[in-house]
C-alpha cells in the first residue's frame, strides 16, 4: 500500500482553509499537510484544529518555497506519492482520488490536473488564456508533449519526482511551465487528467493585474530559457544510478 | 600629471588603503573580501606613483587619455565586485531558504510531539 499525503501551501487563507480541509476529508482520509507560509492571520491554528499537520514558515517566502518545504517533509516521512493543491478552494477536492489512481500507472511519474480537458467550463481572463496558449506552444516545441494546462498547480507527484524537487535546482520563485519542461528533460513521464477548478471569487490567485501578469510571464519565460540552457546532470545521475 | 592631481590621488588611495586595513583589523570586513579591496588600493597607489604604466596601458587599450583608462578599469573592477556580490547573495538566499525550511520542519515536528 502506497503511503500518500496531500500538501497545501497556504498564505493568509483563514477564510478558506477550513472548508478546503473539510472538502478534502469528504473524499479521502490520507495525511494532510498544510504549509503555512508565514501567514499573518490564524491560518495555521485553524488548519491544525481542522486536523491537518501544520508546518509553519517563520516569515513569508513564496509559494514555490512553501511547496518545496512540503516536498522535503514528504521525503523525510517516506511518502510514496503526494497531491499538491491550493488553499484558496480553487481546486475541487473530488478529483484527488482520480489523481492518485492515475499515478498508480507505472508509465507515469507526475499527474497534472487540467482544467481544459474534458467538459469544462473554466473561463480564464483574455490575458491569461493567451499566456496559457503561449506556454502550451513552448512546451510543445521543447518537449513534444501536449500539455493543455501548463500553469496548473493541482498535481500528483510520485516520490522520485518530489525528491528531485527538493534539490536546489527547483525553481522556487515561479514554479510553472518551466517545471514541466524540466521534468520532461529529466526523463520523467507526465500525464494529464481532467479536473474542475472554480475561479476564485476574490481573484486572489497569483496571476492578477496587468503589470503583475506581464512580470509573471517574463519571469516564467526567463525560467524556461534557463531550464533549456542548463545541462541536466540529474538526468544522467538518475539513469546511471537507479534501475 | 600636475602636482595637485598627484597629491590628491595619493591621499585618496592611501586613505582607502588605511580604511580597508582598519576594517579587516576590526573584523568588520572578512578576509575573504579584503584581498580584492587591498589589491585595488595597492594598484591605485602604484598607478599614481608610476604614471608611465598608466600611459603604457592607455596605448595598449587604444584609449586617448590616461584618465579614460583609469575610468574604464575602475568601472570594470566595480562590475566584477558587484557581480561577485550577486553570486554571493544568490548563494546566501539559497542557504537562508534551506535553513528556514529545516527550522520549520523541526519546529513542526517538535510541536507535534508535544501535543501527542
Amino acid at each position: 500500500m502506497n503511503k500518500k499525503c496531500i500538501i497545501i501551501p497556504a498564505f493568509n487563507e483563514e477564510k478558506n482553509i477550513v472548508s478546503v480541509i473539510e472538502d478534502i476529508r469528504a473524499y479521502t482520509d490520507v495525511d494532510l499537510i498544510v504549509i503555512d507560509d508565514g501567514s499573518k492571520d490564524s491560518t495555521a491554528a485553524l488548519a491544525r484544529q481542522a486536523g491537518a499537520f501544520v508546518i509553519r514558515h517563520p516569515f513569508n517566502m513564496g509559494y514555490g518555497i512553501a511547496l518545496q518545504t512540503g516536498y522535503k517533509y514528504a521525503v523525510e516521512k517516506n511518502y510514496d506519492v503526494l497531491v499538491q493543491m491550493d488553499a484558496d478552494g480553487q481546486h475541487c477536492a473530488e478529483f484527488i482520488p482520480d489523481l492518485f489512481r492515475q499515478s498508480e500507472s507505472p508509465d507515469c511519474d507526475a499527474v497534472i490536473g487540467s482544467r481544459f480537458l474534458g467538459h469544462n467550463q473554466y473561463k480564464a481572463g483574455a490575458f491569461k488564456s493567451l499566456g496559457i496558449k503561449i506556454f502550451r506552444q513552448i512546451i510543445g516545441w521543447t518537449t513534444g508533449e501536449k500539455i493543455t494546462d501548463p500553469t496548473s498547480g493541482y498535481q500528483c507527484l510520485k516520490r522520485k519526482v518530489f525528491e528531485f524537487f527538493t534539490e536546489d535546482h527547483f525553481p522556487c520563485d515561479y514554479p510553472d511551465a518551466n517545471v514541466i519542461i524540466m521534468l520532461h528533460r529529466s526523463g520523467f513521464k507526465i500525464k494529464e487528467i481532467p479536473v474542475v477548478m472554480t475561479p476564485n471569487p476574490e481573484a486572489r490567485a497569483m496571476h492578477r493585474g496587468v503589470s503583475t501578469i506581464t512580470y509573471y510571464f517574463f519571469k516564467v519565460f526567463l525560467s524556461i530559457f534557463i531550464t533549456l540552457i542548463r545541462k541536466n546532470r540529474k538526468l544522467i545521475d538518475q539513469r546511471g544510478g537507479s534501475q | 600629471m600636475t602636482i595637485q592631481q598627484k597629491a590628491f590621488a595619493i591621499i585618496a588611495s592611501l586613505l582607502i588603503f588605511i580604511v580597508i586595513i582598519n576594517l579587516v583589523k576590526n573584523k568588520k570586513l572578512k578576509e575573504e573580501y579584503s584581498w580584492l579591496w587591498l589589491l585595488t588600493g595597492f594598484v591605485m597607489i602604484v598607478l599614481v606613483l608610476w604614471y608611465d604604466i598608466l600611459v603604457v596601458l592607455t596605448n595598449l587599450i587604444g584609449a586617448v587619455l590616461p584618465t579614460t583608462t583609469l575610468f574604464i578599469f575602475a568601472i570594470l573592477f566595480l562590475m566584477c565586485i558587484v557581480l561577485n556580490f550577486s553570486i554571493k547573495i544568490s548563494k546566501l538566499t539559497d542557504q537562508v531558504k534551506n535553513l528556514t525550511q529545516k527550522v520549520s520542519l523541526m519546529e513542526a515536528e517538535r510541536l507535534n510531539n508535544r501535543v501527542a
